[in-house]
């Protein structure tokens, strides 16, 4: 019961408190990049979604099986990136032959999410931090790394699919000329921030 | 173009901050204060300059199709030595950076100034072109850090002009701070400096 409220404890932080985009400063790019319209948004975030829970699967294995056995933990940048962009690669072509309806929706996004900061990012994160939930202090295990992946990815689609409906909706409005565009999706992004701030209490 | 253009053009014409907008994530990500706005740009044009250099040197040797991932083992390569050279000379920046220095890897600037520049141009140029966009990517980030230190601290480059006891406005020093400083910023050099 404890540690299904310690899981528990890890989503909430994830997608709300600590959310990866407003306040981690993760992914910045495709957020202010493909939020123009709410399905590409979606679409985004399902593939995030996706390669970050694969991706952190991988790197953590080979992280305490490969980097650290061996003593090489310095090469972990260079490992983590090619193996998230073979990964990306394999996503690709899997998802070509087995189910096309599903890369018809995704597929575009997924060369994108190589260079995407928040894939690399938890990567990296979960193998080097130690993480406090409520009152326990620690590094992440297997499992709980995959679930950290999961919920910062969803994490992720929320402020995605918040910020494009939000976007859609600025396009009809009257904005002054030099704010049209990227400033005053950053202002509006800001202010998101701040209303997300709002959860800093609940974990 | 000339030399001298090739390099001071990073500075205003396409500085990769206000114009081209790339690199989001590290420019607001560690502009808390305007050292570490400056500290995460040299980290940035170190890369940018070494990866310039390197990638101008081999790319007549690399396959077209396999370029991509070998540009970004090239990138790793230089990060990498960064790393370890700032853990070992400058461990509290290191620090306070964090995990910002592993992902200049994914940083859309280095990598697209390979694709758009390096890979057809000479070596010098090259290097002047990644220390010019460097060094416009320092100075914006300088500035960030410096209006939000201002704001949300009180404090300009470490020292501080309010009371001892007194609070800056917390709001820019956390992340919607970040957010709107950069957003009022970018007007700001659309106005003055762009002219549009």
């Amino acid at each position: 019961m404890e540690y299904l409220v310690f899981l528990l404890k890890i989503i909430i932080s994830s997608v709300l408190v600590n959310n990866i985009v407003l306040s981690q400063f993760l992914g910045i790019c495709p957020f202010l990049g493909v939020s123009n319209k709410v399905n590409t948004a979606a679409g985004m975030s399902g593939a995030v979604c996706f390669v970050m829970a694969l991706a952190t699967l991988v790197t953590y294995l080979l992280q305490y099986y490969v980097l650290i056995p061996l003593g090489i933990e310095f090469m972990q940048t260079l490992v983590f990136i090619l193996v998230i962009a073979a990964l990306v690669q394999m996503v690709e072509i899997i998802l070509k032959k087995t189910v096309p309806s599903l890369y018809q929706a995704l597929g575009i996004f997924l060369p994108l999410i190589t260079t995407n900061c928040c894939v690399l990012g938890v990567a990296i994160m979960v193998v080097t931090k130690e993480f406090t939930f409520g009152t326990v202090t620690k590094m992440l295990n297997l499992g709980e790394s995959v679930l950290f992946a999961v919920s910062s990815a969803l994490g992720f689609a929320l402020a995605m699919i918040i910020f494009s409906g939000i976007r859609e909706q600025m396009e009809i409005n009257g904005v002054p000329k030099p704010f049209k565009g990227i400033p005053i999706a950053l202002i509006t992004a800001g202010i998101l921030a701040m209303a997300f701030m709002g959860f800093s209490g609940l974990v | 173009m000339s030399k001298l253009g090739i390099f001071t053009k990073g500075l205003i014409k396409d500085n990769p901050t206000f114009v081209l907008v790339l690199g989001m994530c590290p420019t607001l990500g560690t502009t808390t204060s305007a050292l570490n706005g400056a500290g995460m740009g040299l980290a940035t044009t170190f890369v940018l300059l070494l990866s310039n250099m390197v990638i101008s040197a081999v790319a007549g040797l690399i396959p077209d199709k396999v370029r991509i991932p070998a540009y970004i083992v090239i990138i790793a390569a230089f990060v990498t030595i960064l790393e370890m050279l700032m853990k070992a000379y400058v461990p509290s920046l290191y620090a306070t950076l964090g995990l910002f220095i592993p992902l200049i890897v994914v940083n859309c600037i280095v990598l697209g100034r390979a694709e758009a520049f390096a890979n057809k141009n000479g070596v010098v140029d090259s290097a002047l072109d990644g220390l010019g966009i460097g060094l416009g990517f320092t100075c914006s980030l300088t500035v960030l850090g410096l209006v939000r230190e201002i704001l949300g601290s009180g404090s300009a480059f470490g020292w501080k002009f309010i009371p001892a006891d007194a609070d800056g406005i917390l709001a820019f020093v956390l992340a919607p701070g970040a957010f709107i400083a950069l957003g009022y910023l970018m007007v700001l050099f659309r106005k003055i400096v762009l002219k549009k």
